[in-house]
């Protein structure tokens, strides 16, 4: 315990730079979310606690709007503003809205009438009453709200890293991603203690007596401003394109950190999340991003793979993964598992994907019709009784595989084949094939050596990303460690890649990383 | 002062007020009484404008009310609530200010003001600085009237401001409040449903009844001169107490047997009510109380049993309808 506080105190320490930056980012991104909010809620609040008819109506919508999942909301953002600071903080904005509106329409219309009354009654004029007496006695309840709307801020913001806004998210997020406690920690730990500190710092104010929160009501604005400033919009940089990268790929050797120490890539780079990174690309927020080269986008939204000339990102073929007593056990199961080998290169890959996660066809019908059109297809034999069990991880690419793979077992074998797909990550796949759950799975060379072998960085640099080596490699190693084979490959490699826009690439004339790196340069 | 000529207001289906017409001479003291609902806090409401009347006209000095911004209006009528609706977030030294802060008074103004206030109002010092919550209710009613005559207008609206209070301090405040000098030269509307309430204020008193005044006029001509069943039966239960109070020596002077023996015992003026006099007795065997008539300087020296015999004749005398 003491050796793990020790190593995230160290981590913090070397990060300290990024930390304050990240930690001051969320505290603006809160506060100035927070602000408009109450610019909004406020007066919001106030307007409906007067035409009473749309209090219903708007603190219906307010309570949609909160109901809408984060990742979602910021989703939606992304068409309309973009990425960066303005989608999420209006995403933020809209959450905060709803504590705010119904503390202030509550607080209002709480207030007692005789109080009002008497104030009507001495001769205010309608403003004299909401100032003198109606926020005065309904603030402890707006300041609830506004204390509320501030932790679910201070929470929320760590989604803002999805979408490019910085924040705490980033280590919370990347971390997540490579796997690594104490980025996580180094992200997580100060992003509660925010929250913990404003929630205490506005259960103060709130304490405060009637006649002190006269004052400090003054002060509010002035202290939110402030700290909103902390928050210096990421945009306004020079560089001529910007890229965005997955906190994984940030973190990564055979990511970033090998594009900078190999390439000396100079680029301007946000952090964004790999759900949101394709569309930001296609709406040419970003130029650059990091993806997937098998990835269905790619064609749906006409990206082009930039050649990685220097070979930083290692190979990630794909073949079929079998247990050798299931082989023992069907004899005809490697022949049959074998003939999808060489068929699919990247772009028909991408194809297939681009059909089932763009244009939503079924794993099971794109599997067939590919099958149909290379002429492999045989209907289904008589089953003997012995079952082949197939799995998958759960994604698209996996699903039409095992789908290819079932199909070709029961036409070629007369097995009978059970499928357990949607196994989650890799470890939970390949956990259940060392434990005899599975039989065969499709697993990929880079996954094979850097997540299950977990490589060590000199074999790793003997390897060279190169495709053969590796997968040499990989399967001298599971068979050694594990009796697990490594088929034939499939074909195509699904790793890390640097993409663009076709038609921005073909303008600058950029084919390979190298390329891109000289057009920065000059 | 105050003239209202034929007030109509309902509510959807309640008639809360229905056609109400009477006049408040300056410096009077006119009370609305009658049961909960009749429509006295509506009436009382709408001569200041927290409610708008469906028709009719209100005059204030001549000038009808419509003709000046509400809250102009308002600045010039003093108003104490039924549930005296103090602000819980000022002291009691800035809930008395209000009024004076919307007329701009300077600093020095409204704290000479305030003080001068406190302490015809027998409220302490110290309270200055308090919180009205922390107050006790009389202390808070108190609070509530010092808002109303801060600014000295000549005109006050007042809703049951003693219905929240205990019988002992009511009594008490009662009696203060016809001491008040402040209270003297003002024209006041004083709602209540409590029968001894109007009797001792107030000059005249308008019973009510459904939205409409049933009798308006002295107490001694509802008293004795009731306009029908409705005011006799409202009166009936505290008739007695009620006459007892409201009859003052002056008024059976003629039936006091003038050749009574004088002897050195309590004096009592004729102006006084006949309940005070009898109030004097100890009541012990042939006890006589001297009663002089400020006028005439005379000195009738009367026993209970005469003051009793008195009181019937003087009733027998008056004409009942
Ligand atoms: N704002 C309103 N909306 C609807 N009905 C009302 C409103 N104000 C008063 N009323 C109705 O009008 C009638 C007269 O009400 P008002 O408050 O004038 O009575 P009140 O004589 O002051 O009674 P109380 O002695 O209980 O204060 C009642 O029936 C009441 O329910
Ligand atoms: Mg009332």
């Amino acid at each position: 315990m003491n050796e793990h506080q020790q190593t995230l105190l160290e981590f913090m320490r070397q990060q300290s730079d990024k930390l304050l930056v990240q930690t001051l980012q969320h505290i603006g991104l809160t506060f100035i979310s927070l602000f408009i909010a109450v610019l909004i809620g406020l007066p919001l609040g106030i307007y409906i606690s007067r035409v009473r008819k749309l209090s219903g109506p708007v603190l219906g919508i307010a309570g949609i709007l909160q109901t809408i999942p984060s990742i979602a909301l910021l989703g939606f953002m992304i068409p309309l503003l973009g990425i960066g600071a303005k989608p999420a903080i209006v995403a933020l904005l809209l959450y905060a809205l709803l504590p705010i509106v119904r503390n202030t329409y509550t607080g209002i219309t709480g207030v007692d009438s005789n109080v009002k009354e008497a104030a009507i009654a001495m001769g205010m004029n309608k403003w004299q009453v909401l100032f003198k007496v109606e926020l005065p006695l309904a603030m402890p309840v707006i300041l609830a709200g506004i204390r509320t709307a501030t932790v679910i801020n201070v929470g929320v913001a760590t989604l803002a890293s999805y979408i490019a806004a910085g924040g705490l998210g980033e280590f919370i997020f990347g971390g997540i991603s490579l796997n690594n406690t104490n980025m996580i920690l180094a992200g997580a730990i100060p992003a509660a203690m925010l929250a913990i500190l404003f929630d205490f710092l506005l259960s103060l104010l709130q304490k405060l007596n009637f006649k002190k929160i006269k004052g400090a009501v003054k002060m509010a604005p002035v202290l939110l401003l402030i700290l909103s400033c902390f928050y210096f919009i990421p945009s306004a940089y020079g560089s001529k394109l910007t890229a965005g990268f997955t906190p994984e790929f940030m973190g990564r050797q055979d990511g970033n950190l090998g594009l900078v120490s190999k390439y000396g890539l100079k680029i301007h780079t946000i952090v964004i999340s790999d759900a949101v990174m394709y569309k930001a690309a296609k709406e040419k927020e970003l130029d650059v991003i990091s993806g997937y080269s098998t990835d269905g986008r790619l064609k749906a939204y006409d990206l082009i793979v930039l050649d990685d000339d220097k070979k930083i990102f290692p190979p990630y073929y794909a073949a079929p993964l079998v247990r050798e007593d299931a082989l023992k056990k069907f004899p005809q199961l490697e022949t049959t598992l074998n003939k999808l080998s060489g068929l699919i290169n990247d772009s028909v890959m991408t194809e297939l994907n681009y059909r089932t996660d763009y244009l939503h066809q079924t794993p099971e019908r794109v599997a067939k019709d590919f099958l149909q059109a290379t002429g492999l297809y045989k209907p289904q034999q008589q089953s003997n009784g012995e079952v082949v069990r197939l799995g998958s991880k759960i994604f698209g690419e996996q699903y039409i595989l095992t789908n290819m793979y079932s199909m070709l077992i029961k036409g070629y074998t007369n097995y009978g084949v059970e499928t357990k797909t949607g196994l989650g990550g890799t470890k939970i796949v390949f956990d259940a094939m060392t434990n005899n759950q599975i039989d065969v799975y499709p697993e990929y060379t880079g996954t094979g050596l850097l997540a299950i072998l977990q490589a060590p960085q000199n074999v790793i640099n003997r390897l060279q990303s190169s495709k053969d080596s590796t997968y040499a490699y990989v399967k001298a190693a599971f068979d050694d460690r594990y009796k697990i084979k490594w088929l034939k490959p499939i074909g195509f490699n699904n790793a890390y890649a640097l993409m663009m826009r076709r038609q921005q690439a073909n303008e600058l004339h950029i084919k390979t990383i190298s390329d891109l790196n000289r057009f920065l340069k000059y | 002062m105050i003239k209202v000529s034929n007030l109509i207001k309902t509510f959807g289906q309640t008639h809360a007020v229905n056609n109400i017409s009477f006049e408040v001479a300056k410096g009077e003291t006119l009370a609305l009484l009658g049961t909960s609902g009749c429509g006295k806090t509506t009436t009382l409401k709408m001569l200041n404008r927290l409610i708008e009347p469906d028709s009719g006209t209100i005059e204030v000095d001549g000038q009808n009310i419509l003709s000046q911004a509400p809250e102009l209006l308002r600045r010039s009528i003093g108003y104490v609530l039924q549930n005296n609706g103090l602000f819980p977030h000022y002291t009691v030294a800035e809930n008395i200010a209000i009024v004076p802060n919307l007329l701009k008074w300077d600093k020095a103004k409204i704290e000479a003001r305030t003080n001068e206030l406190l302490e015809k109002l027998h409220l302490p010092k110290e309270y200055q600085n308090t919180y009205p919550p922390e107050l006790s209710g009389g202390q808070q009613q108190r609070v509530g009237l010092a808002r109303a005559l801060v600014a000295d207008a000549p005109v006050l609206l007042m809703d049951e401001p003693f219905g929240a209070l205990d019988n002992v301090t009511r009594s008490k405040i009662h009696a203060e409040f016809k001491l008040l000098d402040e209270l003297k030269r003002k024209t006041i509307i004083l709602v209540t449903h409590d029968v001894q309430e109007a009797f001792l204020l107030a000059d005249r008193i308008a019973l009510m009844d459904k939205g409409q005044i049933v009798q308006i006029g002295t107490a001694t001509e509802l008293l004795f001169n009731p306009a029908n069943d409705f005011v006799k039966d409202f009166l009936k239960e505290q008739h007695l107490q009620l006459e007892l109070k409201t009859i003052k020596l002056n008024d059976i002077w003629q039936y006091l047997p003038a050749d009574g023996r004088r002897i050195n015992t309590s004096q009592l003026a004729a102006t006084a009510g006949l309940w005070e006099a009898l109030d004097t007795f100890k009541f012990y065997p042939r006890e006589n109380i001297n009663i002089i008539n400020q006028q005439t300087r005379e000195v009738r020296s009367v026993t209970f049993d005469q003051l009793m015999s008195a009181y019937s004749c003087f009733k027998n005398q008056v004409p009942h309808e």
